[in-house]
């Protein structure tokens, strides 16, 4: 079965005054129908960019400057712009970190569905609102007819984000970016966001690009897992094996680094330094700076992206 | 939202009432009573007779009860004589305030339309040759005074080219057979007028056009419309602009009474028969109750349409609530 989702070689660079910037560096994966995939990092890594760049969302001074993303066979970064539009919100929908600045607020929630499931789905304006109210019940809105009348302003953050995946969902998306939907929640929302999501994605069978710095949320959600530093791959393979025993340093600082339930430490570990910025990046490996197993050549030379075991690729040279 | 308007008219009055108070009072201040003018067109005139009429003008009265015999005349709907055309200032006042109210407002829907364009083509390129180009000409044409503008103009399209007519109304004379021979004829004497009191408004608000939109653009449900798979015209119109819309629209308001008071100088300037050359020739000629009307329906103009941009606020902003 072939894959929905087929990223291969994608970079994307910034060209700024200070010179051209890669935040995304040959990266590549595949999501197949009802996968979820997570990608991990660091802030500033690139994993923002990456979902941008399949949305085909990335303006000047940025330039997606190689590779190609196939949705379903087709890349997206070959159509036009009529044609990504009518992708775009359809086929493939994303759901943005901030809910409180992602809706309109001159506009009513009803108003914004609307226009995307009368674009899309070519229902008439009645039948548009009975979908749009039908979502908002789906993803678990009390009242949704009200609701639906309502402008954001008189939603709660997590009410707006159960809208914002109303809204994703409307058009009956293949494929779904989630980009760290659950990060401007407080803790107790996170969780019912989470198992709405789980839920839908089930009963949808949607292949999803879930983004998060939270590895304990990665290890809910996602069957397959990427690990990104600064631009580039580090680690990929089944959640649950990468999360149990990662084999990259960096991956396994991440695990390290986060607080476990029941254990009362002094100190949380962390990761020595901080991501480089671009033009410091070290010329080899880019972990190669902070990392606690570096060795000569990784200095120089960058490790390529290679199968450890047929699921798994790591680049490094020292593996755990 | 009622009670919020009805606050709002009573401060509008109040304030309505002080100001021409202070303007009545600026007024008698001023030299040369009708008394005094009989006296200048007919010397001769006995002691007796000048006592005798003003006590008839009730000019030997004290300001304050001028004042308010003035407002109880013209609430009551009696607004005078015009003591210059010796003709009710009604008659008078209707065509002048409807020239000067078309001449505001299409000047008000010309700044519009040429503004927001190219305040959005700015925005949407900011930084770019036609932002700079454009920025330019919105500076020169806020820092050109209209009378200066208007002047060149007459000397470019009325003396030298003869395309447009230098001044005035209609063609005198001219009988229209139908609306649309109106509308042309009437039309042509617009044209220069328009274009002199514009050309500020034009660059001011194509300025906060630009600011606003790209304020707008800036932000994520902009990500999120496009997101969704809107086209960048509704992406621009329908998202940033309709945002973009809430600061101008009090902006647009209230500029509203600075068109209109520039058109009170185009006016005399293009010999206009609006409100402003009416002002112009009453105070100039001492026509006192024709002064004063003008005075307090332009001020009444200006604060009304301070109300209007407040309540429109509201119509554009649903996070506004007037409670
Ligand atoms: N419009 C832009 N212009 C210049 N650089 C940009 C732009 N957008 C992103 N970047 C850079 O690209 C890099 C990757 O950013 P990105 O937003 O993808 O990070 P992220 O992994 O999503 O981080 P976070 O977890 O904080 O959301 C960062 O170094 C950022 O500074
Ligand atoms: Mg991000």
């Amino acid at each position: 079965m072939n894959p929905v989702v087929d990223v291969k070689d994608l970079e994307t660079t910034f060209f700024l005054k200070s010179g051209p910037f890669r935040a995304v560096n040959r990266i590549s994966y595949s999501i197949n129908q009802a996968e979820t995939l997570g990608i991990v990092g660091e802030s500033g890594c690139g994993k923002s960019v990456t979902s941008f760049s399949l949305m085909r969302l990335i303006d000047r001074p940025g330039k997606v400057t190689h590779g190609q993303a196939l949705l379903n066979g087709k890349d997206l970064f070959k159509l036009s712009e009529p044609e990504i539009e009518s992708v775009r919100g359809g086929q493939m929908a994303m759901i943005f970190q901030e809910p409180m600045t992602a809706l309109n607020p001159v506009l009513t929630i009803g108003f914004q569905m609307n226009e995307q499931i009368e674009k899309h789905l070519k229902l008439t304006k009645k039948d548009a609102k009975d979908r749009a109210i039908e979502m908002l019940q789906l993803v678990g809105i009390p009242s949704a007819a009200e609701r639906y009348d309502n402008y954001s302003h008189q939603l709660s953050g997590g009410m707006r984000q159960r809208a914002m995946i109303a809204m994703a969902l409307s058009c009956n998306p293949q494929f779904l970016i989630a980009d760290e939907p659950t990060t401007a929640l407080d803790v107790t929302i996170q969780a019912q966001i989470l198992e709405l999501f789980q839920n839908l994605q089930e009963k949808l069978k949607m292949s999803v690009q879930f983004i998060t710095h939270d590895l304990g949320v990665i290890s809910e959600v996602s069957d397959k897992v990427l690990v990104m530093y600064a631009g580039q791959m580090c680690e990929t393979g089944p959640t649950q094996e990468v999360l149990t025993s990662p084999r990259h340093p960096y991956t396994a600082a991440l695990i390290e680094s986060r607080p476990q339930m029941g254990h009362r430490i002094d100190r949380l570990k962390t990761i020595e330094g901080s991501v480089p910025a671009p033009h410091e990046l070290p010329v080899g490996c880019p972990f190669s700076n902070r990392c606690s197993r570096v060795k000569s050549e990784c200095w120089t030379i960058k490790p390529a992206f290679v199968n450890i075991t047929p699921t798994r690729k790591i680049a490094c040279f020292n593996p755990l | 939202m009622t009670t919020f308007i009805l606050r709002r008219l009573l401060q509008t009055l109040v304030v309505i009432v002080i100001l021409s108070y202070v303007c009545f009072g600026l007024m008698t201040l001023m030299p040369g009573d009708p008394v005094e003018m009989m006296i200048s067109a007919n010397p001769k005139i006995s002691t007796e007779d000048i006592v005798r009429l003003r006590e008839f003008y009730g000019l030997d009265q004290p300001v304050y009860k001028r004042y308010l015999t003035w407002v109880s005349d013209i609430t009551s709907g009696d607004l005078g004589y015009s003591r210059t055309y010796r003709i009710p200032v009604t008659e008078m006042m209707g065509p002048s305030l409807r020239a000067t109210f078309i001449l505001s407002v299409t000047s008000l829907v010309f700044s519009l339309l040429v503004a927001i364009p190219l305040g959005i083509a700015c925005a949407l390129k900011p930084n770019s040759k036609l932002d700079y180009t454009i920025n330019l000409f919105n500076f020169a044409g806020i820092s050109l005074p209209s009378f200066w503008l208007g002047i060149v103009l007459i000397i470019i399209f009325a003396v030298k080219l003869g395309w447009l007519p230098a001044g005035g109304y209609q063609t005198t004379g001219m009988s229209y057979p139908s609306w649309w021979n109106e509308v042309l004829d009437k039309g042509k004497y617009l044209i220069l007028p328009v274009v002199s009191l514009s050309i500020q408004s034009i660059g001011r608000f194509s300025r906060f056009v630009r600011s606003s939109m790209l304020e707008s653009l800036r932000n994520d449900f902009i990500r999120t419309a496009r997101a969704k798979g809107m086209s960048a015209r509704v992406v621009i119109w329908r998202h940033a602009f309709r945002n973009a819309l809430i600061p101008l629209v009090t902006i647009i308001a209230i500029s509203f009474s600075s068109i209109f008071s520039g058109a009170l100088i185009t006016e005399t300037l293009f010999a206009y028969p609006g409100v402003g050359r009416l002002i112009y020739s009453s105070i100039m000629g001492n026509d006192f109750n024709v002064a004063m009307i003008s005075f307090v329906i332009s001020v009444s103009m200006v604060l009304i349409m301070n109300l209007v941009a407040d309540i429109l606020y509201g119509v554009v902003d649903p996070r506004i609530s007037y409670k």
